[in-house]
């Protein structure tokens, strides 16, 4: 490495420093709120108010084994997991036998069909609550969480058509030959080979998901009023008025919602981004 | 080559030539839940704005619901000014979203530039949050009562004010929080398409004597610009039914004095809660209400994409 070398590419270094100051200030802005969050739940009632942006003098663990033990903080939390994840199952499920189905079949109408799903990405499917809150009452599946699932897998679809198909149109050719030649049936080359190759696309798939089913609001409100139904968020909003008086409470409360999509973001942040831009981006 | 041999398996073959009627089968689980619990209730709610009353006893009334909410005293005040809070709310969005996107995007795409995975994830984190976590959040560090010593320590003391307090403030300071929730979303988009942009034409610009400034303007913009359509669609999209924000640090009637009511909490409350002294949910006004924004989305979102979506 020569002198000169070296001095060049600090020069090209010193060329960021404006950037790594923005980048840097928004990034703290990004993390404020979350330390904020982090560090007053492990306060109680009135130490919260001393010195609120900085760590406790004194750490109380209690706020969390309250919520945990008291509430029902962990019924929400199950609740939240069994339409989550039923919900997605599904979606890639259905998805991927439509997109084997759409990749393959080269018609007129495969194409119309094509189109027709994948509109439903930019299709606001709150508005059409009104007549779905019948149709929940209608099916006597009002104030149970399966009245989010059959909405969830429909809101889901779209996507799911749209990244799996593309995808299936690039699995090579010779693969499905393959098969095809040991005498496997269509839908056996479909369980067999295509939806294991399908799997990194499910990943986004999935992972497009997740993050709007975990985080609904509306729906569960618009459903559900009955307790031992409620998601995990509905949840949130009626131990927010619970402990309201109690900040430090109401603070762990929200840790605890965050915390498992947190940790899977934490874990694979590069999926996340990628699956959550998925539909805006070509390719 | 490859194609052919595909299409010789998928459709000849051995076996006879499956034609839609074998295809059909593998669409029909998931188209039947699209249509049953999406495009049907989308459609059906159309029609609903053109009657009265709920499952029980409903009338035809023709428009007068839509009659009521252009010209119709307290309904059609309340309508047009969560109509006009929505597109201010939009507007916000598109500014700060597109400006700070794009700055934050051509940083994180230098190519010498350093910490980029670090600076993506971060600024990304908040997406991942619920809207309504994010809002008790900000709506408590907002709270004069609780940063007030800490900013006039630090003197900034004229920022301890109530915010959400005030009408004058309020839709702007939870347009801010809005903003500051789904900044990961135009960034990470401007990212991915100024990476697709080529090094040689890059070269070729700087060769021909481009700085830093007219690469930007001359190549990089006019390619990244159907990615600012696609945000335009997608914040227009989620604006119009925004409503956990306003819930969380407001509450459902847009408080104080209706000055954060968005089409979203409006729907709310007409259609599907109830409104106050009532308490029974005017379904068919609440229709006319989604129709209506069913169709702004329609004419918002057809042309930008037919302006910014290039054929490929």
């Amino acid at each position: 490495m020569t002198k000169e070398k070296k001095t060049r590419s600090l020069r090209v270094q010193n060329m960021h420093i404006p950037s790594h100051g923005v980048l840097a200030l928004w990034s703290l802005l990004a993390l404020f709120p979350i330390w904020v969050l982090v560090v007053n739940s492990l306060k109680t009632r009135y130490t919260i108010y001393n010195n609120p942006f900085w760590l406790p003098e004194k750490w109380n663990f209690g706020n969390y084994r309250e919520v945990l033990v008291s509430g029902d903080f962990l019924r929400y939390f199950q609740n939240s997991l069994i339409v989550v994840v039923l919900s997605i199952a599904l979606v890639l499920l259905l998805g991927s036998l439509a997109a084997y189905s759409l990749a393959n079949w080269r018609g007129r109408a495969s194409g119309a069909l094509y189109f027709w799903m994948i509109a439903g990405m930019m299709l606001p499917i709150k508005i059409a609550s009104i007549k779905l809150l019948e149709m929940v009452k209608g099916l006597s599946l009002i104030n149970t969480i399966w009245a989010l699932v059959p909405i969830y897998v429909a809101m889901g679809i779209p996507i799911a058509v749209f990244v799996l198909t593309e995808f299936v149109r690039q699995t090579p050719g010779e693969l499905l030959e393959a098969g095809f030649i040991d005498g496997a049936g269509r839908f056996h080359i479909f369980w067999r080979i295509v939806l294991p190759l399908l799997r990194p696309a499910m990943a986004t798939v999935a992972i497009y998901n997740l993050i709007p089913f975990w985080n609904d609001l509306w729906f569960p409100l618009i459903f559900i009023s009955d307790e031992r139904s409620k998601t995990l968020l509905l949840g949130v909003t009626r131990l927010f008025g619970q402990y309201q008086t109690d900040w430090s409470k109401v603070l762990a409360v929200l840790t605890l919602s965050a915390v498992p999509v947190l940790v899977l973001y934490l874990a694979m942040s590069k999926q996340f981004i990628k699956g959550l831009t998925a539909g805006a981006v070509k390719g | 080559m490859s194609e052919l041999s595909r299409r010789s398996v998928l459709r000849g073959g051995r076996s006879l030539t499956p034609g839609a009627f074998y295809w059909m089968r593998y669409i029909v689980p998931a188209l039947a839940v699209y249509v049953v619990f999406m495009a049907w209730p989308l459609l059906d709610s159309i029609r609903l704005s053109l009657y009265t009353g709920n499952h029980a006893n409903r009338s035809f009334v023709g428009f007068s619901n839509y009659s009521r909410l252009f010209a119709g005293g307290e309904v059609a005040t309340r309508y047009w000014s969560a109509l006009s809070h929505t597109f201010y709310f939009f507007a916000l969005h598109m500014l700060i979203q597109n400006v700070l996107g794009m700055l934050f995007a051509v940083m994180l795409t230098s190519p010498t530039m350093r910490g980029r995975q670090v600076y993506q994830a971060v600024i990304f984190l908040p997406t991942t949050l619920a809207v309504l976590v994010t809002g008790y959040l900000w709506k408590l560090i907002l709270n004069p009562v609780w940063n007030g010593e800490i900013l006039r320590a630090i003197g900034l003391g004229f920022l301890a004010k109530g915010w959400l307090g005030e009408a004058s403030s309020a839709l702007t300071t939870i347009s801010l929080v809005s903003c500051w929730q789904w900044m990961g979303i135009p960034t990470m988009m401007f990212v991915a398409a100024l990476r697709n942009i080529s090094d040689e034409l890059l070269e070729a610009a700087s060769i021909e004597g481009a700085n830093a400034w007219h690469q930007f303007a001359r190549v990089k913009l006019p390619l990244i610009l159907p990615v600012v359509g696609m945000i335009a669609i997608l914040t227009f999209v989620n604006n119009f039914n925004a409503f956990d924000v306003v819930y969380a640090m407001e509450n459902a009637n847009g408080a104080p004095n209706y000055a954060t009511d968005l089409i979203g909490t409006l729907f709310y409350r007409v259609g599907v809660a109830g409104q106050h002294p009532v308490g029974i949910p005017d379904t068919g006004l609440g229709a006319a209400i989604a129709a209506i924004t069913f169709i702004i989305l329609v004419c918002g979102v057809v042309p930008t994409l037919r302006l910014t979506q290039t054929k490929e």
